[in-house]
């Protein structure tokens, strides 16, 4: 999986895009999760562009790694991966959260097969990615399970249950992916309840850790590199990223977790990720 | 007619144990995941035989249902089992979201269901679990009566491609069946014709319907009996037929009336043929510690109580032919 400089720059051109598409998504639909959408952009572009071994003409192969969107609310950037990559041909990318569309406003797998798991009740997505990944031992695959996860989702207790079980069964065909973005619903995670030390706590549970820059495309790449190569333990990546990132009005932004651009704001947003 | 008398047979929980080794040799997609019950629920059966395809996820039903969801999506048909009132409880929003909703091939067997466990007491009686089934859409509900009934609507669900829910007891049950019986999904049974009034009934109150129609017998009431083994699809044309006959019906299920068996009936019954209903269950109750049969006389859950629930119901014809209020009724 080595990436020279002209891969990384598509990868930060494809994560622009997945944020242009966020903005335009939610602002079109008037509401929806546009800084959750904007701080996981950069590790779904790596994911979907070169991390995962899978085919948009095919996505059924039973070899595909898995891609689980536990942190559901930040769908608009998980369809506009899917879109840039491929899989939703003929899909109105405008039609989010309108009645009929397979874009629902929280990840639908009947209403788009292509996904892996509906979601939408946090703290779900890593029990899942757990019988995929054990699926795959059992059957003697060597696809990847990817779960990504909220930081405000690490209050859920099922988390840590799934951790718990992964750990103990050593399950390393299982990555998970922390955005954390340091801000959930109600206000910033360390005023809600504090995670820290959130790198000892995965360790503590048996899960190799490793806690990167989660916007720095390059430490990206690489940390799912690593991640790949380690044997006996399930890999936690706790990406530390923006909450809104590439748009200033909206990063760090607790308003924005939930609040969708207005047609005005969505224009300077777009102005100001076209000039980044 | 004459009377009959089930002789005591397994409990349904056992039967499960020994369909999961049967099925488990001509299903090798079946995997069985449990919550650190498995001597309880019987999956260790299983286990013992096929322990590359059992799963002990420990003390953690919500994080149980999610893993199956997950294994279903990749192929397996997974069992997932736990005590009827933690499986259903804890992992609800779980079997919501990652198996109704998404409509996957997860298969959830709960065990000692009702007032029956006895005398570890209502924190570990499921006496809500069906009223949770039904909620969640998409759902089979199926709640055998005895362990020929088990045995063959746990293959039935293993063979069905979708969620279904089986519910299953602890103590032993009065064998209803033969060996080689069938059941369908969707289907019922039909345990004795009746002109007076229709029981309908499931899991271990099957044979106490039985009991009753013939206490009823000897005092020249003719009812029938349907054992409505699935609530979910029910088998809403017997149903009705039954209500034509009889023009009364009784239900009775060891559950809250509150969304079970009861529910089901009587809105079929307000659809297609209306008539007197009565119904036996716990009723806006916890019930307590004690002997099964204990706990099943107190709560009112046994022969002698559907008897006088179907008195009831038929007294119900006259008054509601002449157009009066009925006095009392139930107990609420």
């Amino acid at each position: 999986m080595s990436c020279d400089s002209a891969k990384l720059q598509m990868l930060r051109e494809k994560a622009r895009a997945i944020r242009r598409w966020s903005c335009i998504m939610t602002a079109e639909a008037g509401s929806g999760h546009p800084g959750g959408s904007l701080s996981a952009a950069d590790l779904l572009s790596a994911l979907y562009f070169h991390v995962m071994r899978h085919d948009p003409a095919n996505p059924g192969r039973p070899d595909r790694d898995r891609f689980i969107l536990s942190k559901g609310h930040a769908c608009p950037a998980l369809y506009a991966a899917l879109y840039e990559v491929g899989y939703l041909k003929g899909v109105d990318m405008k039609s989010l959260r309108r009645l009929g569309s397979p874009l629902q406003g929280h990840p639908d797998k009947r209403k788009l097969p292509v996904l892996e798991a509906s979601t939408g009740s946090l703290g779900q997505g890593l029990s899942i990615g757990i019988g995929m990944a054990l699926a795959a031992k059992m059957d003697g695959r060597s696809y990847r399970t990817y779960v990504m996860l909220g930081d405000g989702e690490c209050d859920e207790g099922q988390i840590w249950e799934a951790a718990m079980w992964a750990g103990a069964k050593k399950l390393d065909n299982l990555t998970a992916i922390v955005d954390y973005n340091k801000i959930q619903l109600d206000d910033f995670v360390r005023n809600i309840v504090d995670l820290e030390p959130l790198e000892d706590k995965w360790r503590a549970f048996n899960w190799d850790v490793q806690g990167i820059d989660g916007h720095d495309m390059s430490k990206i790449v690489e940390a799912f590199e690593r991640a790949a190569a380690v044997r006996g333990k399930p890999q936690v990546i706790i990406a530390h990223t923006v909450k809104g990132k590439g748009v200033s009005f909206m990063e760090n932004q607790v308003k924005f977790h939930g609040i969708a651009p207005t047609k005005e704001e969505l224009a300077r947003a777009l102005a100001e990720l076209d000039r980044a | 007619m004459p009377k009959i008398e089930f002789p005591m047979g397994k409990a349904t929980r056992d039967a499960y144990g020994k369909a999961l080794l049967r099925l488990g040799k001509e299903m090798p997609n079946l995997v069985v995941l449990d919550a650190d019950l498995s001597k309880s629920t019987r999956t260790s059966k299983f286990q013992e035989a096929f322990p590359d395809r059992f799963f002990n996820i420990g003390i953690a039903e919500a994080n149980m249902a999610g893993i199956a969801a997950g294994l279903a999506s990749s192929g397996k048909v997974p069992f997932i089992s736990s005590f009827a009132c933690f499986l259903m409880n804890k992992a609800f929003d779980q079997l919501r979201m990652c198996v109704a909703y998404p409509n996957i091939n997860v298969k959830v067997a709960v065990t000692h269901a009702g007032i029956s466990i006895g005398e570890d007491g209502p924190s570990q009686q499921g006496i809500e679990d069906v009223a949770l089934a039904l909620a969640l859409p998409g759902f089979v509900v199926l709640v055998p009566a005895d362990e020929v009934a088990a045995e063959d609507l746990v293959a039935a669900a293993a063979k069905h491609i979708g969620p279904v829910f089986v519910r299953l007891g602890r103590a032993e049950a009065p064998k209803v069946y033969k060996e080689g019986d069938r059941f369908p999904i969707g289907g019922s049974k039909t345990l004795r014709e009746g002109t007076d009034v229709a029981i309908i009934a499931n899991g271990l109150l099957v044979a106490e319907a039985v009991k009753a129609a013939g206490m009823l017998e000897d005092e020249g009431i003719s009812a029938g009996v349907i054992d409505a083994y699935s609530i979910r699809p029910l088998d809403e044309a017997s149903i009705s037929a039954a209500a034509r006959k009889a023009g009364a019906v009784v239900v009775a299920e060891e559950h809250l009336l509150d969304g079970g068996l009861g529910s089901r009936v009587a809105m079929a019954l307000a659809r297609s043929f209306p008539v007197p209903m009565e119904f036996v269950g716990l009723d806006n109750t916890y019930a307590e510690s004690g002997s099964p049969a204990e706990l099943l006389e107190k709560y009112r859950l046994t022969a002698p109580w559907i008897a006088e629930a179907a008195r009831r119901s038929i007294s119900g014809k006259k008054t509601a032919r002449s157009g009066g209020r009925r006095q009392g009724g139930g107990r609420r």
